[in-house]
């Protein structure tokens, strides 16, 4: 949607403080979603989501089938892992993991034939018990698929003594360039409201919002239509849509609960002790289809985007997909990118290889050309409190920054950097290009030792 | 493809602003200025500006070279603090008393504290702080604009303070045609550079905000207490240092506090202590004090103010 129509969108909710920051969506906000067939070989790191790493399942050698279960969740923060393709186990073997560094994966190779284990399709599952529910989630494999990649039965499931009376969905997607989820929830809009609907029942939750930031007007529209088609109600309310302001990081969930409810977790809580449950539209979307298809997570949405890629897009990629592979269905390279990102350009991590494959947490691969390199030195801090002024937990980053620079730790324990969701605002303004959120990291790790 | 992607920390994006840029800005902000001192004080203008530019970046490079610091003369920092205190500087000034300035704001004001980013007090006026302590008679003779002798031509200021002349000529005020350092006099050129930064979003508006509100309110009160011995807001707003002050010093990044309260704390403390160093002080003008006594106390601010933890 054209920039100048952006006033339609009238009263924005926000946070305090944050970036905004140059988008790029506009390479892929229009390219519609397209499947991209699996290679040959496939990749599967035992490991794609925050907690244990899974248990392998099977040998090499083995067959398996599309859907199969194939590594074991043994601890209860940890997902299962499907294999996404029918064919043979030909190794067990450390890889390099886009996000958690050298881990074993199972390397299946492709027969091309597409055999599926047999899905189970319910039709009206809102009327199953909500244990039931959740188990079928977990079965599925689901994680958050907003990057944080956290499993998502686990957050499903309520301690004893919590009430929660709000489910926000979280259609932000505030870092540059993914358009992933945009794209879904103007694609797939039914199916990921039905996900909502299924999380709303299992939550019982009261207030379901639908939060997207303004630059996605298309998403707005379209979620907005189909909620009153639908004229579902909870509690005798209809979910509702919320505009954000266009600002980093909105999408985080202290963020986007402070915007829509001005509630603050407060620090070391997790959003259910506020009464929220937080869940990622894209991930709805897989609730949706483990849910109503038994399809476990198999294949997700990514944004493969940057300059150097002759057609970047928006693409379905099955879990487990080399990179390299995906390079040719984006028509390849028009230079050699220099650098490759895993996730968005602000949190997202850079990568040494076009080898790794993709994972249940990735949400899009930014390739980043020589000339849009940036590349700088360190600077004093000019104390300009620019750092300050935007933290949205209300860090002081220059003076957390200071501190691990000199080895004052024991200054550490009134600047709470432990409060910090590393979201890298305070880096991206600084314009001494202080590493502040390498600092902040240090200055974590050394007030855990200090304890 | 060979595997030579470029590794780093995210973010891998920065904002475009950086400390060469702002520095570009504040000298960009401060040419009006610059000019208008060039326009009114002649020859003068130009030498004492050279000067100070050329000893300020030379005492940058051999003080960095002396503590085994990295060259940095081209930041623009060491421009920046030539230019402000030949701006401070009365136009009669000795050439060699400008050196002795520029050694103290860059040596020992800036240098000696660790260079760009550790310097308590805000280099230019430690400069100028300390030319008024060791030569006052240098820095207290003024001349008329447009001649060259100094002539003694008290400035509007000290006119009002010592003859309770309150006979004021606004718009040769506004423009900048009255006696007073080289570039304070023009408050229309400071406006303009004022504006430009604000809108560049280079200083912060909180602390000129918060400093001249504060000046405008105590000299109206007192104006209209007295308003034989008090001249009004729109003078005091005006006269003097308060505006070069107010736009280009107390907003040195560095020396002022980081935290947006600390800031609003920041400028009306300078606004009190310059009204009270101006209307009842033994000095005719009190910005300078005020900003370096307000300097002093930045750290403590930034430790008083320090944001509420979020979610508590
Ligand atoms: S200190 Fe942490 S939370 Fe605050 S802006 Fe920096 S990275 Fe984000
Ligand atoms: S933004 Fe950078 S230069 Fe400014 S105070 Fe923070 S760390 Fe220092």
């Amino acid at each position: 949607m054209p920039e100048k129509y952006r006033f339609l969108t009238g009263y924005m909710k926000t946070f305090k403080g944050g970036v905004s920051l140059p988008e790029h969506k506009d390479l892929t906000v229009d390219k519609k979603i397209r499947p991209i067939p699996p290679p040959f070989e496939m990749i599967l790191p035992l490991g794609q989501h925050t907690g244990a790493p899974n248990k392998p399942l099977v040998n090499p050698g083995d067959s398996v089938k599309v859907g199969q279960c194939i590594g074991k969740a043994e601890a209860f923060i940890s997902a299962p892992l499907h294999s996404p393709v029918s064919g043979t186990v030909k190794a067990i073997k450390d890889i390099f993991n886009p996000i958690y560094g050298k881990k074993p994966a199972i390397i299946i190779e492709n027969n091309g034939k597409d055999t599926p284990v047999s899905f189970i399709k319910r039709e009206d599952p809102e009327s199953l018990p909500k244990e039931e529910l959740i188990a079928i989630i977990k079965d599925a494999g689901l994680v958050g698929l907003g990057g944080a990649a956290f499993p998502t039965h686990v957050k499903m499931n309520i301690p004893k003594g919590k009430t929660i009376d709000t489910l926000i969905v979280n259609g932000a997607e505030c870092e540059p360039y993914l358009t992933c989820d945009h794209r879904l929830m103007v694609e797939r809009t039914g199916e990921i409201l039905k996900g909502v609907y299924l999380v709303a029942s299992i939550l019982n939750a009261k207030n379901i919002f639908l939060a997207i930031e303004e630059n996605k007007l298309s998403a707005i529209f379209a979620m907005e239509k189909a909620t009153v088609q639908m004229k579902k109600e909870f509690h005798g309310k209809q979910i509702q849509i919320i505009v954000l302001k266009t600002k980093y990081p909105q999408g985080g969930e202290k963020q986007l609960i402070k915007a829509v409810l001005k509630r603050e977790v407060p620090p070391g809580k997790l959003p259910l002790d506020v009464g929220v449950v937080v869940q990622n539209a894209g991930t709805c979307f897989a609730i949706y289809e483990a849910v109503y298809k038994g399809k476990p997570l198999i294949e997700r949405c990514v944004t493969f985007t940057g300059k150097c890629l002759r057609e970047p897009g928006n693409f379905t990629v099955k879990i487990g997909t080399p990179l390299k592979d995906v390079v040719g269905h984006c028509g390849g390279f028009t230079e050699t990118p220099a650098k490759i990102i895993a996730g968005g350009p602000i949190m997202g991590i850079a990568q040494y290889s076009l080898d790794i494959p993709i994972i249940k947490g990735i949400t899009g691969i930014v390739f980043i050309s020589k000339k849009d390199l940036e590349i700088y030195e360190e600077l004093p801090c000019i104390r300009c409190g620019k750092c300050v002024d935007i933290c949205p937990v209300n860090l002081m980053p220059t003076d957390i920054g200071r501190m691990v620079k000199y080895s004052r730790w024991h200054y550490l324990d009134e600047l709470h950097p432990s409060d910090c969701m590393e979201c890298g605002a305070c880096a991206y303004i600084c314009p001494s290009r202080v590493p502040l959120v390498q600092y902040i990291k240090l200055a974590k790790i050394k007030e855990s030792e200090r304890k | 493809m060979e595997n030579n992607f470029y590794i780093s920390q995210g973010p891998h994006q920065f904002t475009n602003t950086s400390v060469q840029k702002m520095m570009k800005d504040v000298i960009i902000a401060l040419a009006p200025a610059i000019f208008a001192s060039i326009y009114f004080f002649r020859i003068r203008a130009v030498i004492l500006f050279a000067v100070s530019i050329v000893s300020c970046m030379a005492f940058e490079a051999i003080f960095q070279l002396f503590m085994k610091r990295k060259i940095t003369i081209l930041d623009g920092s060491a421009v920046v603090t030539g230019m402000l205190l030949a701006m401070i500087m009365p136009p009669s000034l000795p050439i060699w008393t400008c050196i002795v300035g520029s050694l103290v704001a860059i040596g020992l004001a800036k240098q000696l504290f660790g260079g760009l980013g550790a310097n308590i007090f805000n280099p230019a006026l430690l400069g100028r702080a300390f030319l008024m302590a060791a030569f006052p008679t240098y820095m207290t003779r003024w001349n008329m604009p447009f001649t060259l002798d100094a002539v003694t031509g008290a400035t509007p200021l000290g006119l009002v303070k010592f003859t309770q002349n309150l006979n004021i000529n606004y718009q040769e005020l506004f423009i900048g045609r009255v006696s007073g350092s080289l570039g304070e006099t023009s408050a229309l050129a400071l406006i303009i550079g004022g504006i430009y930064l604000l809108i560049k979003k280079t200083i912060d508006w909180c602390i000129p905000l918060a400093y001249i509100a504060t000046v405008f309110v105590i000299s109206s009160v007192t104006n209209m207490i007295a308003p034989d011995t008090y001249a009004g807001a729109v003078f005091h707003v005006l006269a003097g240092g308060l505006l070069i002050g107010a736009i280009f010093m107390a907003t040195d990044p560095v020396t002022s506090p980081v935290t947006k309260t600390g800031r609003w704390v920041f400028g009306i403390g300078c606004g009190l202590i310059t009204m009270i160093i101006r209307l009842w002080g033994g000095l005719p003008e009190g910005v300078m004090y005020s900003i370096l006594l307000m300097n002093a106390v930045t750290p403590l601010l930034n430790r008083l103010t320090r944001p509420r933890r979020y979610g508590t």
